[in-house]
Formats: structure tokens, sequence, C-alpha cells
């Protein structure tokens, strides 16, 4: 397959990036985008140019590492897949493939196509846990949990925080993944004691990061590698206003 | 209260009012229909003017038209106040997007269809709302039967020195009602006359009908409200009743007097 | 210098116990002014990095990822063993034990072995707790499932995600401390090398992968939970940035490397589509369950699969081993694939691949279905039909991976398979506390070597990691600790700091100062090569001997002929990948040294020269139940340190799966 790669390219945080164009010729169709990527860097490092920064890690996935906004969509053109597992199969030889970061202003690109994801970390950090010290557990069969609740709460934890709902919203707002988190353990006995608490501090810490607001496009849902449901949203929202009304805070 | 300071000022509680005052509004959007269809009663506006009266004079319905205006500012505002900031949270735009792949069209385009709505109210409110509380109105008299209800007669007392909304009068003697009012039906009549006026009003029924059906639903995703069982019914209103009935309820109306009505 | 394995005394079951009871321990007050430094954010990282966290410790964790919860833990699939008996089937502490060592081929350390097996239960205890969403049945208790072939369900999972979940139940307890100001976090930072100062380990060398800036972190302990070095082969299973270079400088720095040889393949994976393959991807080995394994009986055979007849398929695995069938272990099952293929058996584009056949089962669960269903006399489409069906729901996921990695439809086609590398069993050689033979330095999970000998069972990566993380080193780290009260925190303006950066930053001068032609790629594609076809699923002397000199030039070629574009500071994706093959090159020679000292098969190591009439792996426990642990010699070479296994617990006996 021959192919015409629109890339941005941008060298640094401060700095002002552009969009490059690349032809590339000897594709085939079982690449995986990534693959084809790593060809094109050959290419670019065997004519003394500089290659293409991405972030990638598993390439199977499940690490939520890969981050590439293909043709105005995140991990490309189809459904519950990452970058890493489009093949090329899914384009046309002679096609024109326009590459670009994820873009929202708590992702600030690093370089290139890597974006600086942090954010989820530290939204993690003010709540999405359960405050149990190693060595504190009781048996793990001494709490029954309605096996429906738990796979409710799988469904939710299957989220790999890989930003794809950040970058397919049209305001880049981070709810799917903030609620995927809250929502998995609200669903569970062990998220009992701390839900308000982390309803509260989720959502505040998720504000404070800067990204937009729901507006319910449920473009994320659609984008989602792991088809996260928006149903999850829904419960944060109530999981909030409770917490509100209820919290001593 | 600190506590729900927060709560307004977080990006969940500013949602839900956006939510909640739209859901509101739907209602009354429902009020408003059923009672402008009183347009269609061919008594040369009895039951229409009749109707505006109590509007606007009952105090418990008084109360609730302030909760109105409230949420229509309120909507309104937060509104574009939200799309705003969401815009903001995106400084660099993508050069290359395709939300039809991922999202319906009304979803990503609330802020737009709201606006030509909020467009729509001004002209409209001006045209009848403030026309009917500070305007020159025509008044007609209707001679009702008070056995039948039958209208024997109306009359037009336009320039006679009547001021208020509305009055009714018993003759006992003649088994009559006499009834003054401020004549709106006649206000709507004429305002449908002018092409530009209607042209307006049903392009901004068909926005309203993109806005809700994506708003209807959204409300309630917002406060929280999501329920495989019931999420196909809430679509299916907010599509059907809300997204296609209701804006041509009242798209009938403008329709109706330019093209059919005859004086 | 000799090894010493610090097993506690007393008889096998006591002995951790005791060990626990009579561990120094640190004063809390004292545990605020000690800093412990975790490489790897992984199971073993992460869980290690939060407990000590709550224990009072300073922490500092190191992962290259952009975020702790990346590591490559979250990759498996399968599951985590525990002794929990839970299913009544007469599981208990002694048979997860004795499992694990049988099936590591009796290579590895009784003791470690069988603490492993004690703690195995109170990770299940603490990963639900921390909200790990494990499969659940409808009366709301824990499922199980038995995996790997052993005879009990002690397979604790989360549909085909459990690392996942695993990891970021760890993750989540790391960042809670993070969030506390406990933890200092530092993503997106490589170690580059060991500071050792009098003898101990002291601190790290990293660098910061965004701005290049090399930084220098003092620690009291480091712990390296680095992952194992399965990018040797240039294709594996493994994440693109799983790398040895954190373990390789800590040898270099005189920790021994232990058993590098001893790799593990796993059968079920999807095979090599051309050149251009960047890694491989595993399908859960639950595929062998229910699917079959064959070849065409004629050699060369390029009719498609559905055209060849019943009776031209050679279902070698069900001939070779009638009782075990296909779901003989993973290093038999690997090997036999390659024995057809090398035969010229096998199938696909690139004759390197076997089937994987769902027919029958197609047939088998379309019977019960119809009979279920109560259909009479149904013909064959509804049963086909039924049983696919049947297959969705219990391997759907699978199915569609496999299909949108092939384009395949593997309803209709039965799918290729091949075995590929997987994980390591050899590592950093360290004693019964996790400490290696530089004091202060520790090595968790797969970066060590302990527990798992020369063959790992399935569902036991997972649980090594976690127990190490959680249970262990909070306990052993202890003992040394307790010693270090009175030292104080070491300016990093220390020569030994200083020499340690500058030997650091020498090494990036010389890799962008090369200036070659070819990328670093073209170097691991063909280290792999070499690697694979030399070391790989089945080794021989000569061969070894060969690649240990192929390394060697590669080696010098690389460092002539690397062309690694970009400077130092900034983001270079190719900087990185070039310091972590350099270390790979190093590696791969002692890997080849490893084996071909080895004069034995066992586990995952198979030298064609030792092998039973029929091909069986042929063990040598009169001279080889050893552990090899190498010792870095610089220009001298490799010094070969033996840890002998004596087994009083346990009866060594053959494998056989026949």
């Amino acid at each position: 397959m021959k192919l015409t790669l629109k890339v941005w390219r941008q060298k640094n945080r401060e700095a002002k990036g552009a969009f490059e164009t690349h032809q590339i010729d000897g594709i085939s169709p079982d690449m995986s985008f990534l693959e084809m990527f790593d060809v094109l860097n050959e290419k670019l490092i065997n004519e003394g140019k500089e290659p293409i920064a991405f972030d990638h890690d598993c390439r199977e996935g499940i690490c939520g590492t890969c981050s590439m906004f293909i043709n105005g969509r995140p991990h490309g053109p189809k459904r519950g897949i990452t970058t890493c597992q489009l093949h090329m199969r899914s384009f046309q030889d002679g096609d024109t493939i326009v590459v670009e970061p994820w873009r929202a202003g708590p992702f600030p690109v690093i370089k290139d196509l890597v974006v600086d994801r942090s954010a989820f970390d530290r939204i993690i950090a003010s709540g999405g846990f359960v405050s149990v010290n190693t060595g504190n557990a009781q048996d793990a069969n001494s709490i029954p949990v309605a096996k429906e609740d738990a796979d409710d709460a799988f469904d939710a934890a299957a989220c790999i925080g890989c930003g794809a709902c950040v970058a397919a919203c049209k305001n880049a707002s981070a709810m799917l993944f903030v609620s995927a988190k809250m929502s998995q353990l609200a669903h569970l006995p062990q998220g009992q004691p701390e839900r308000r608490r982390r309803a509260l501090a989720m959502v505040a810490q998720m504000d404070k990061e800067g990204f937009g607001n729901c507006t319910n496009t449920y473009a994320c849902e659609a984008e989602c590698p792991k088809l996260i449901s928006v149903s999850n949203i829904a419960l944060m929202n109530r999981e909030y206003l409770g917490a509100t009304v209820k919290s001593d805070e | 209260m600190s506590r729900f300071s927060g709560f307004f000022s977080s990006s969940i509680g500013k949602k839900m009012t956006v939510a909640l005052t739209g859901l509101f509004l739907c209602i009354f959007l429902v009020v408003h229909l059923w009672g402008n269809l009183q347009l269609f009663y061919a008594d040369e506006g009895f039951a229409l003017n009749k109707y505006t009266v109590f509007m606007t004079t009952n105090p418990l319905i008084k109360f609730i038209s302030y909760v109105l205006y409230f949420s229509i500012l309120w909507h309104a505002f937060k509104g574009l106040h939200l799309a705003w900031q969401n815009r903001r949270a995106r400084p660099v735009r993508y050069a290359v997007t395709n939300g039809k792949a991922n999202s319906i069209w009304a979803s990503r385009n609330m802020g737009l269809l709201g606006t030509v709505i909020l467009v729509f109210l001004a002209v409209h409110l001006t045209n009848f709302w403030a026309e009917y509380h500070w305007g020159e109105l025509p008044y007609t008299k209707y001679v009702v039967d008070l056995g039948t209800g039958e209208i024997l007669g109306t009359e037009d007392v336009t320039g006679q020195g009547y001021s208020e909304k509305g009055f009714v009068l018993t003759d006992i003697e003649n088994e009559q009602e006499i009834h003054v009012y401020k004549d709106m039906y006649k206000v709507v009549e004429a305002g449908f006359q002018q092409p530009l006026i209607v042209l307006l009003y049903l392009v901004s029924m068909i926005a309203l009908g993109f806005h809700l059906r994506h708003g209807f639903q959204s409300s309630f995703q917002s406060m929280g409200l999501n329920h495989p069982k019931y999420n196909g019914a809430i679509r299916w209103v907010g599509t059907v009743i809300f997204g296609i009935l209701i804006p041509i309820g009242f798209a009938t109306m403008p329709i109706y007097f330019y093209f059919f009505h005859t004086t | 210098m000799e090894l010493k394995s610090n097993i506690p005394e007393g008889p096998l079951a006591e002995k951790w116990t005791r060990y626990r009871s009579s561990v120094p321990l640190v004063n809390p007050a004292n545990k605020r002014h000690l800093e412990v430094i975790v490489v790897g954010s992984g199971l073993a990282g992460a869980s290690a990095a939060s407990t000590l966290a709550e224990l009072g410790y300073k922490v500092k964790v190191f992962c290259f990822q952009d975020s702790a919860r990346r590591a490559h833990s979250i990759a498996a699939q399968g599951g985590i063993n525990a002794a929990k008996n839970y299913q009544n089937d007469g599981d208990s502490t002694y048979r997860l034990f004795y499992d694990t060592i049988k099936g590591g081929d009796y290579r590895s350390r009784e003791a470690n072995v069988h603490r492993l097996a004690e703690v195995s239960g109170n990770i299940i205890d603490q990963c639900v707790a921390q909200g790990v969403p494990f499969a659940r049945e409808y009366g709301g208790l824990l499922s199980n499932r038995s995996f790997g072939g052993v005879q009990v369900q002690r397979t604790f999972y989360a549909a085909g995600q459990t690392g996942q979940q695993l990891l970021l139940g760890a993750y989540s307890a790391l960042m809670r401390q993070v969030g506390m100001g406990k933890i200092a976090m530092y993503s997106r930072h490589e170690m580059l090398d060991v500071v050792v100062i009098d003898g101990k380990a002291r601190g790290i060398i990293a660098r910061n992968l965004i701005t290049g800036k090399l930084e220098r972190h003092f620690g009291h302990a480091v712990l390296l939970c680095t992952g194992g070095y399965g990018n040797v082969f240039y294709l594996s299973t493994n994440a693109m940035g799983s790398n040895v270079t954190a373990a390789w400088k800590a040898h270099k720095k005189g920790a021994f490397f232990a058993n590098p040889c001893f790799t593990q393949i796993h059968p079920t994976c999807i095979p090599v589509s051309g050149d251009h393959q960047s890694k491989l991807t595993l399908m859960s080995e639950s595929l062998r369950n229910d699917g079959r394994i064959w070849v065409p009986k004629k050699k060369g055979d390029a009719r498609p699969a559905n055209d060849i007849p019943e009776d031209e398929r050679d279902y070698y695995l069900e001939r070779r081993y009638p009782a075990f069938g296909n779901l003989v272990p993973r290093d038999v099952a690997s090997r036999a694939a390659k024995e057809r293929c090398d035969a010229g058996y096998g199938v696909g584009p690139s004759k390197m691949a076997v089937y994987l056949d769902y027919a029958s089962a197609f047939e088998r669960y379309g019977q019960i279905e119809a009979a279920k269903q109560g259909l009479v006399d149904p013909d064959k489409e509804t049963i086909k039909r039924l049983g696919k069906e049947v297959v969705k729901e219990k391997y759907g996921n699978l199915f569609d991976m496999y299909e949108q990695i092939t384009g395949e439809n593997p309803y209709e086609t039965p799918m290729r398979i091949y075995p590929a590398v997987h994980y390591t069993m050899g590592g950093l050689w360290v004693d019964y506390d996790l400490m290696t033979t530089v004091p202060g330095l520790y090595a968790l999970g797969e970066c060590n070597f302990s527990d798992h000998g020369a063959n790992r069972l399935g569902a036991s990566a997972l649980m090594q990691g976690l127990a190490d993380g959680y249970f262990v080193i909070p306990y052993t780290i202890g003992s040394y600790l307790s010693k270090e009260i009175s030292t104080k925190a070491i300016p990093t303006d220390h020569p030994a700091f200083e020499e340690a950066e500058r030997n650091t930053q020498a090494q990036i001068d010389r890799l962008l100062n090369v200036k070659g032609s070819r990328s670093v790629d073209y170097y691991h594609k063909k280290l792999g090569k070499i690697t694979w076809d030399k070391c790989g699923m089945a080794r021989n002397e000569q061969g070894l001997k060969e690649a240990i000199g192929e390394i060697k030039a590669l080696r010098e070629e690389f460092w002539q002929n690397v062309r690694v574009p970009g400077d130092q500071h900034e983001l270079n994706p190719e900087l990185e990948k070039a310091g972590r093959l350099a270390d790979f090159l190093e590696l791969a020679e002692l890997m080849c040294m490893d084996a071909l000292h080895r004069n034995e098969s066992c586990g995952g190591h198979f030298r064609e020269e030792y092998q039973t009439a029929d091909g069986e792996a042929l063990r040598d426990d009169e001279n080889f139940s050893y552990v090899a642990a190498w010792e870095y010699k610089g220009e001298a070479g490799y010094e070969l340190h033996k840890e002998h296994l004596t087994f009083e617990n346990i009866k060594i006996a053959q494998r056989s799966y026949k």
C-alpha cells in the first residue's frame, strides 16, 4: 500500500507545532498502525531526519499508552480498539491519513504525538482507591458480592486510562474516565465507606485540572477502546449530588 | 452553606442546574402549546384571550412565571457560559474532526441551537409578551349565552377607554355574560401575516426540535437518571414528543395563520 | 565470594513464621528517616512501594512509562493462583508449593517457593479489599478455574484481564500514598545506574525522559522491580519498552545474574506476519482446553485448512502425549510445534505456524446445546451454529482479537498459532530476603530468579510479583534497614554519585556520537534472530557457540555503526532504545553462555543433546541441581557461582505427561 501521512510535529511543550507530510510506500495490510509508524521512522532515520515521537508500549490494547488521533477520531476508524490494535487493512491504498496528538488543555503536548496525561494520575491519587493498608484485609470470601455488581464493577474497571474519551469529547471532558473509577468502587461493598468522600474529591480534582464539562454527546463511549458506558457518568452525577447533600464537609 | 456553593461551582453542579432548568422549560413548553392550541378554536379568539388573562393574573401562575423567567435566563446564560468554558478546555483545536462518527449532530451543536432559540425568544417576547403587557392592544367584546356557553356576538371595542386585561359582566336578565378582553388573538393574527416572522418561527422550531431531541434525554443523564430499562422510553419521548411533535405543534400556528387563515 | 541464601533454620512450613517473628523491626520514628527507592511500578514495584510507604518509610518510585499504571503486568490475562482451597478440592499450601517446584523442573529454592505458597491467600484478601473485581459466582463468592494443567481449581481471575485488574489495584494503593505525600512518583524516568557506596546500594542515576537531564537520587535501599528480559529476543509478548537495563546495570555493579537461560516460551501466540512485526500477541492458554492442534500429514501441504480431509491431519500432541493431549505444559507444547514446523509441516504463509482448530468443539458444544433445547435430529448446520454460539460465549473476545490481528475469521477457518517468548525465569540472584549480592539492593518479581526454577506455571507470575511486594519485602527489608537507622541521607554530591553520573553520561555521549548508518531497531531485530534461532525453544552446543560469536560481532558493529538521531536533552525514544539494546547485547551473550554451560534439558531450557529417545527433556540432577549465578568481571567476562539446591521436602521425579 501507498499512503500519504500528515503528521503533527512539535519539538517540545513550548514550541509551536505544524503538520508534516510524508509519503510512504510498501505498507502491508497486515501491519498494525504503529508498525506502519515504525516503518516510517526507520525511513526517516535512514534519511538522516528525526523520527516521529509517539507513545506506545504493550501493543496489545491493554496498557493504554498509545494515543493517536487519526482522521478526526481517537484510535482511528474502528470501534472498541486502541491505535496499536488498528491494522492497515482498515485503510485503502492511496489514502491520506491525518494524525494528531490528543488535544486538551490538561494534556499538553510533550513532543510530536506524545502528550502528558499525568492529570489522570492526580485524579486517581485524589480518591480513586480504597483506603486499605496491606495486611488490613479480612478473608476474601467474607463479604459476598452479587455477581451482577461484580460484573458491573469489572466493566467500569476495564478502563485503560488512555484518554480517548477526553480526546473525542468536543469539550475535552474527562468524565468518562473519572466516572469509570468511581463507578467500579461504588458497585462494590469495599468502596462504600469512602463513597462520598471519593465523589467529592475526584470531581474537585477533575475540575482543578481544567477538563471541560460533559454535555452528553456520548462521543466518549463511542470512541472508548474498552466501550465503557456513559451510564457511569450518570452514576457519577448521582454520586456527586448524593455526596453534596449528605456529606458533612 | 459553603458546601452548596462548592456544588454550584463544580462541573457537575453546573450541568445539573442547566439540566434541571431545561426540564422545567420542557414542561412549560407542553403547557404553553396546550394553551396556544386554543388559537384554533373558531371563536374569534375568545378562548385564547380568556386564557391569556388567566395566565397573566393568577397568583400561582404568576409565581411560576417568575420561576420561568429565571429558568430561561439561567439555562441560556449558564449554558453559554459552559460552552465557552468547554471551548477553553481545548486551547489548540484539531485540524480534522469526525464528530458524526461518534455523536449526533444536535448533541454537538447545543450552543448554536440554543442561541437560535434565544434570538427567537427575544423576538417572540417582544412581539407578544411585551406587546400584551405594555402595547396598545385592540379590545374585543364577546357576548356569551350563560346557559349554553355559545358566543352570541362579538364587537371590536378598541379605543373605548379600556385598560384592564379583561373583565366579565353577568347580565342575569338576558342570561348572558359580557366579556371584554385585550385581544391577543388579533395580535397573533397580524403577527403571522409577516413572512419574515413566520420564517423565523419555522427555523426556530426546527432548532428547538433538534435542541430537545438531545436536550430532553440529556437532562436525565445529567441528573443521574440513566437506567437501561428506562433509557429507551426517555429517548423516545425526547425524540418523538419533544423533538418532533411539540415543535410541529408550535409550527402549525404560523403556518395556519399565514397560509390558511382568512380574516 | 560465596553465595549465602540466608534461608532460616527450621522445618520448611515454619521457616517464614519463625523468620517473621524474629526479624529485627524498625521503630516508626526511624522509618520516617529511611528512604527507599523503588524502580518499576508493576505488580511488584507498586505493591512494595505502597506497602513500605504505609509502614512509614520515605519512598521514591521510578518508572519509564508515562504513568505507573502502564507497567507490563497489566497485560497478564489468565489469572492468579492462591492456595485458598475455596473449591474444597484438596488444595493446600503444600500442594501449591509442590506444583510450583515440580512445574519449575526442580530448579527453584524450596524455602522461597513455600513462602510464596503461604502468602498466596493473603494476596487475594488484599486485592479484594482494594476493590479488584474478581469473577464471582451467583452466590456472591469468588470463582476459580483450573489453569496450566494442575489438578485443583486455585486460579482467581477477572475475565481475561486479571493482570490489569491486579495492577490497577496496586496502582491505586500507590497513588493513594502519592496523594498523601508519602511517595514521590517519578514517571517518564529511566534508571540508568545503581550508586554503590562502601559496598552498599545507596541510590540511582535516572534520566528524566522528557528533559533528558540526568538526576541523582539517594536511598538507604534500592528495590529493582523492573520485570524480565524477554525482549532480548526482539519479538516477544513483552511490551515494547520492557528491558533489562536496570537489572543489567545492577549486575555490572556487583549483583549476580542467575539462570539467564531459563526463558519461557508460550505456545499459543499469533504467528509472525512479516518483517515489520514489532511484537507478538499472546492468546490465552485457555484456548487449548477446547481446541485441537494439528498440522497436515503431508509435507508442504499448501491446501487451505478446510480442504484437508480429517485423515490427512496429524494431531501431533494427541498422538505423542495421549494422556494430556493438547493440554501438555507450555514448554512441551511449544517444542512440539517447533519440531513439526522445522520438519517442514508448518502452515500459513510463513510455514511457521500450526493450526488450532475449533471444528470439533463447535460440534461437541452444538450437540450438547441441541440436546438442552430439546431439538430432535438437528441437522449439521444447526449443530455447528449452536456450537459456535457457545464458543463465542466462552472465547468470543479471543476470537475477535485473532480476527482483528490476522484479518481471518476463526469461526470459519482454524486459527494459526506459534510459540513466542513470554516470560523469563532467570534474573538477578537474590537470597531469602530478596536481596541481591549487593547489600541494600533488592530484586522483586520477574526481575529476580527466585521462585519459578526452570519453568513457570500458569497464573504464578502475578502471584509472585504481589507476594514479593505486599508480603515479603515489607518484612525482609527490616532486616537490613534496622542496621541503617543511624545512616544519614548521603548528599548526592558524593563522589560515588558523581562517578556514576559521569559513566552514564559517557555512555549517552558514546551512543549519540557513533552517528553510524543503521537504526537501533535494525540491530535489535538482528539480535533477536540470533537469540531466537540459537537460544530459543531448543538449543545445542554448536548453535550456542556460534551465537556467542555472532552476538559479540553484532555488539561491536552496533557500537561502530548505530545511528541515534536527536540529542540528549529532549524526549528521544531512539536514545532510550539504544541504551536498552546496548544492555541486551551484553545480556544475550551471558544468556547463551549460561545455556551452553548447562548440559542438561530442564523446563524452558531444552538442549537437543540431552533428550530421551522419544524427544523429551532429560534433566541431569546429579550435576546441574544448582542455581547458576554469574558474576560480572568486566573485560574478563563472567564468573560462575553455584548455589546448590537441596530438596528435603519433595521427591525429585522425571516430569512425564504421556
